[in-house]
């Protein structure tokens, strides 16, 4: 992407004190004291949030979506990390 | 030819899933959803002018508070729907200037007049209240970055629709030059606010391709029935009258039957011909340019104390 005038932000909020903080969109700022300023303008005109985080899009690394098979699914394979593959006796409570 | 990845995209589809910008996509839903997204996008910023036009003259400090409010909130739409573009590889700056010279166009509905205050009431209840049955599809749209927008965007508009309806209530209770004025704007908008669905199945340009990539779930005349369908009784109670002799319940369908709408008024409009279209892009063009000092001297600024170009972000991410 080219031609943009101010850096890239990600902006995340905390709904309420308890929750974690929660991606909701991102926006163009030229520092972060203003992307902060801007994401409370945006992202939280009806009180949807006590907390912001404001991060530079530069600084995300993602996986590659195209690996999705071969990168997640040793995770799938391991059905022995899931309660629901144990074999209990019928009658035993509390577990 | 269909290569590896766009089965997989094509599987991504037929799975119901949602695509994200790092996905790989075909170049023409990439196209299309930057076309729709964009247009959606100039349509709030431009749809801030008619209503702005009444902000220094709301009949009471309730009203204007409610209206600085909502002209707020389409910037704020504006602003959702530019972002969700650009996870698409378009800039911020190509789709302003693709607006300000009229490569991409805006909803047809701003380019009417609101001549008087009920004009605010009724372009809250019909052309907000078209525009939520047009989105709140959407909301489940295949791009994913779109869809979350629209989520958002519906949320906040539903107090668009209401905050209209309840002062063209008022209105319709008051002095009987209050009640002629609200029947006025409403005789004025209803037609257009039709038009905001688009042309008729028959002949739409867009719909089929659109439909196959999931990012539309209904035809433009079903869209616009269900419509018609809401307003009837919502009018009834109003007190006011829609301005369509042919309206009618139908019986068998089950639906109101409605007028042949004007469709060489839709496409003048369109092509350039309506009543405001050189004053909102003058007016566009103009607010840009008068922001040029605050735009130089904000960059100016980040190059001094922003972030070091290593942590800018230029690609984005999975938003």
């Amino acid at each position: 992407m080219t031609g943009d005038l101010y850096d890239l932000w990600e902006v995340f909020v905390r709904a309420r004190r308890g929750l974690s903080h929660q991606h909701v969109g991102s926006l163009h700022a030229p520092d972060a004291e203003v992307a902060l300023r801007r994401a409370r303008d945006l992202y939280t005109r009806r009180g949807e949030g006590v907390s912001i985080w404001v991060v530079p899009s530069g600084a995300v690394s993602a996986s590659d979506p195209g690996e999705k098979e071969p990168y997640f699914t040793p995770a799938r394979d391991k059905d022995y990390r899931y309660p629901t593959y144990y074999e209990l006796p019928k009658e035993v409570r509390g577990l | 030819m269909t290569t590896i990845s766009e089965s997989r995209f094509d599987a991504l589809l037929a799975a119901d899933e949602r695509i994200e910008p790092r996905d790989e996509m075909p170049e023409a839903y990439r196209a299309t959803l930057i076309r729709q997204i964009a247009q959606h996008a100039h349509s709030e910023i431009i749809g801030m002018q008619p209503e702005g036009n009444w902000l220094t003259r709301a009949p009471s400090l309730r009203r204007k508070a409610i209206l600085l409010a909502k002209v707020q909130d389409e910037a704020g739409h504006g602003l959702y729907l530019y972002a969700a573009a650009e996870t698409l590889g378009v800039s911020r700056t190509e789709l302003l200037d693709a607006l300000h010279t009229g490569r991409q166009r805006y909803s047809s509905i701003f380019n009417y007049p609101t001549l008087t205050w009920a004009d605010v009431g009724a372009i809250g209840w019909l052309v907000d209240g078209a525009a939520i049955v047009n989105q709140i599809p959407l909301t489940r749209c295949s791009f994913g970055p779109y869809a979350r927008a629209m989520v958002r965007i519906c949320q906040e508009e539903s107090f668009h629709q209401r905050q209209g309806y309840e002062s063209l209530h008022t209105l319709a209770r008051g002095t009987e030059g209050q009640r002629a004025m609200a029947q006025d704007a409403v005789d004025r908008w209803w037609w257009p606010s039709l038009m905001m669905f688009g042309p008729p199945d028959a002949t739409s340009t867009h719909s089929s391709r659109s439909t196959e990539w999931k990012i539309k779930r209904h035809s433009n005349d079903e869209l616009r029935q269900r419509f018609v369908d809401l307003c009837v009784p919502q009018a009834e109670i109003l007190g006011l009258t829609l301005p369509d002799a042919d309206l009618r319940w139908n019986e068998q369908t089950g639906h109101y039957d409605y007028g042949e709408i004007d469709w060489a008024e839709f496409k003048a409009v369109l092509d350039g011909d309506g009543p405001c279209n050189r004053q909102r892009i003058e007016r566009r063009t103009q607010a840009h340019r008068d922001g040029q000092w605050v735009r130089d001297a904000a960059a100016a600024y980040q190059a001094k104390h922003g972030q070091t170009p290593a942590a800018r972000g230029t690609e984005g991410t999975d938003r």
